[in-house]
């Protein structure tokens, strides 16, 4: 087990002539929740697609669990990875994404059993019990046989969190889990997320839920024009930033 | 036939209506519609006229109709016209997937095959394409498996013995429907929001199990309706591989016409079999669309839920 989960250094990341990533580095520890605050258009939604290679890096290199993302080491050279090992190296990398994205021809249930069975060749017996253990974990085990249509937002996203969960991934990454609810769904999203942190998940979240990164993160970086400016503790970063462009983004949305 | 009043619950006091009765509800006089009745008694006026005349006419022989409509020939030939058009539908469906996953595929060299194929069986006329398939025998009269530039051969066959009319026909039309098969389906997969790949991707799925499980039972809801339309011109279309001899129904038609001299019963016949075949197609297109559109709104009701529906509404209404 090495000492670092997510090993970023130096990534770049340009969409034709614009710069969206200008050399990007962080670290994230196993176990550890890091939030990632900014304003729109700064690149901390780009650079989580990065870490599971949904995007491509155009520069620097990011490492899970040791593993170079999207690339292979062998005889000392460096090879693009085809779309199969691609897809096997996602397997333990989970994503939660701001519009849900549940396939909405499955039940919940089957959208939390379809990776496990179709991907990990889980017998199916033993996925729906576990897919029935991760409803129950995230509330919704009285919403099995329903589809995604005639689930409110906050539970789709909670299904969505199960559905990750399900291929026992060791990072999971959030990209605005939150953004796309009502007011008063944002609570049950952010409850199932900070149990899965006291469990000792280890999170990447792009968020702008000031409150949930105080709480919940052990680090905060905050990135603007597609560097990280500030990153640190949430007493650190939060409470007494440093950078002006910090205390200005800060200012604006508490 | 008058459609019950409508009520308005709770209609604010001082709303626009007619009279307001004691529970609140207004009890409004539905709106007349005087001229449908007219319409639609002229046009049964005229269809009436139209019947009697095809009735009266003396040059239409009526029991000719009534013989050759299940004539043992006639009955071959819908059997076979329904054989070309489900085998044809089937191959061509599956030949449309694999070009239109070609076509939507970064690999350069399958999307510039999968365009030229669309732009060949697209770009030119259905029948010469049947008559070329027919006539293939004239320009290779052996068809032969090797290596091309030697002489070495695993096997050599006659271009007729291999290809005969009626594999010819079906060659024609599966090849044909395989290139607007594919545009109904690459535009149906190009309807299915992209952040379902993202799903599927952060998961792990392989791209061909996301292609299976995700993308097509998805693309299936856009894809359907126009296909069903698809298999009714396919039907229809069958009676093109009258020019190359195929036994289908409108050959064998032409066949006992010209020996009976009987064209315009024979036509009326061949017509009520494909309206007939057309009317049934239909059924399984709806059911299809049933099952691909789950999940997407409320469940609709099965036909047979529909016409007991519509039974206890109409005896409500008595």
């Amino acid at each position: 087990m090495t000492e670092t989960l997510v090993r970023a250094r130096n990534v770049r990341k340009s969409y034709g002539h614009v710069e969206v990533l200008k050399g990007v580095s962080l670290t994230v520890k196993p176990g550890e929740v890091m939030c990632l605050l900014g304003p729109s258009g700064s690149g901390k939604s780009t650079f989580l697609r990065c870490i599971n290679h949904l995007e491509r890096i155009d520069g620097g290199r990011i490492e899970v669990g040791g593993d170079l993302v999207g690339y292979a080491r062998r005889h000392g050279k460096i090879f693009e990875m085809n779309p199969r090992e691609v897809s096997r190296q996602r397997r333990g990398i989970g994503m939660v994404f701001q519009r849900f994205n549940l396939f909405p021809h499955m039940t919940a249930l089957e959208n939390i059993m379809a990776a496990p069975v179709g991907v990990k060749k889980v017998e199916r017996a033993a996925a729906k019990a576990r897919a029935y253990e991760l409803l129950e974990r995230v509330g919704l085990s009285h919403v099995a046989g329903h589809y995604p249509a005639q689930l409110s937002g906050g539970q789709q996203q909670r299904v969505a969190i199960a559905r990750a969960l399900a291929m026992d991934p060791e990072l999971l990454l959030f990209d605005e889990p939150t953004s796309a609810l009502d007011p008063e769904l944002v609570g049950d999203v952010l409850d199932v997320m900070r149990q899965l942190a006291a469990d000792g998940m280890t999170m990447i979240v792009v968020t702008h839920e000031i409150g949930f990164a105080r709480s919940v993160a052990d680090t905060v970086v905050f990135m603007d024009g597609g560097v990280v400016v500030e990153a640190g503790s949430p007493a650190e970063v939060l409470d007494n930033p440093q950078n002006p462009r910090t205390v200005a983004f800060l200012n604006s949305v508490m | 036939m008058s459609s019950p009043a409508p009520t308005f619950p709770d209609t604010a006091p001082g709303a626009v209506g007619s009279e307001v009765s004691g529970d609140d509800d207004v009890v409004a006089i539905p709106l007349r519609h005087p001229w449908r009745w007219v319409v639609a008694a002229l046009l049964v006026l005229a269809l009436a006229g139209l019947v009697a005349s095809l009735w009266t006419n003396p040059n239409i022989e009526h029991s000719t109709i009534a013989t050759y409509l299940f004539n043992p020939k006639i009955i071959n030939g819908v059997g076979l016209s329904l054989l070309v058009t489900v085998v044809a539908m089937l191959i061509s469906t599956v030949l449309g997937v694999l070009l239109a996953v070609m076509r939507l595929s970064k690999n350069p060299v399958m999307n510039a095959f999968a365009w030229l194929y669309v732009w060949v069986f697209r770009g030119t006329p259905l029948l010469i394409q049947i008559v070329f398939w027919g006539y293939l025998g004239l320009l290779y009269s052996q068809i032969s498996l090797g290596v091309p530039f030697t002489d070495f051969t695993v096997f050599s066959v006659d271009t007729n013995t291999l290809v005969p009319a009626f594999v010819a026909g079906l060659l024609a039309l599966t090849l044909n429907q395989a290139a607007y098969s594919a545009e109904i389906i690459r535009s149906g997969m190009l309807s299915v929001d992209p952040g379902q790949h993202e799903a599927a991707a952060s998961l792990g799925m392989s791209p061909s199990y996301t292609l299976f499980k995700v993308v097509l039972p998805q693309a299936m809801r856009v894809i359907i309706p126009p296909m069903g339309n698809e298999t009714i011109s396919m039907l229809k279309q069958t009676s093109l591989l009258s020019v190359i001899a195929v036994l289908e129904l409108y050959t064998v038609a032409t066949q006992i016409s010209s020996q009976n001299l009987r064209q315009v019963e024979l036509l009326l016949v061949v017509s009520a079999w494909y309206l007939f075949l057309t009317s049934v197609l239909s059924v399984p297109q709806y059911y299809l669309e049933r099952h691909y559109g789950r999940g997407t709104a409320a469940q609709a009701p099965s036909l047979l839920e529909r016409i007991i529906q519509s039974r206890i509404i109409q005896r409500r209404k008595r």
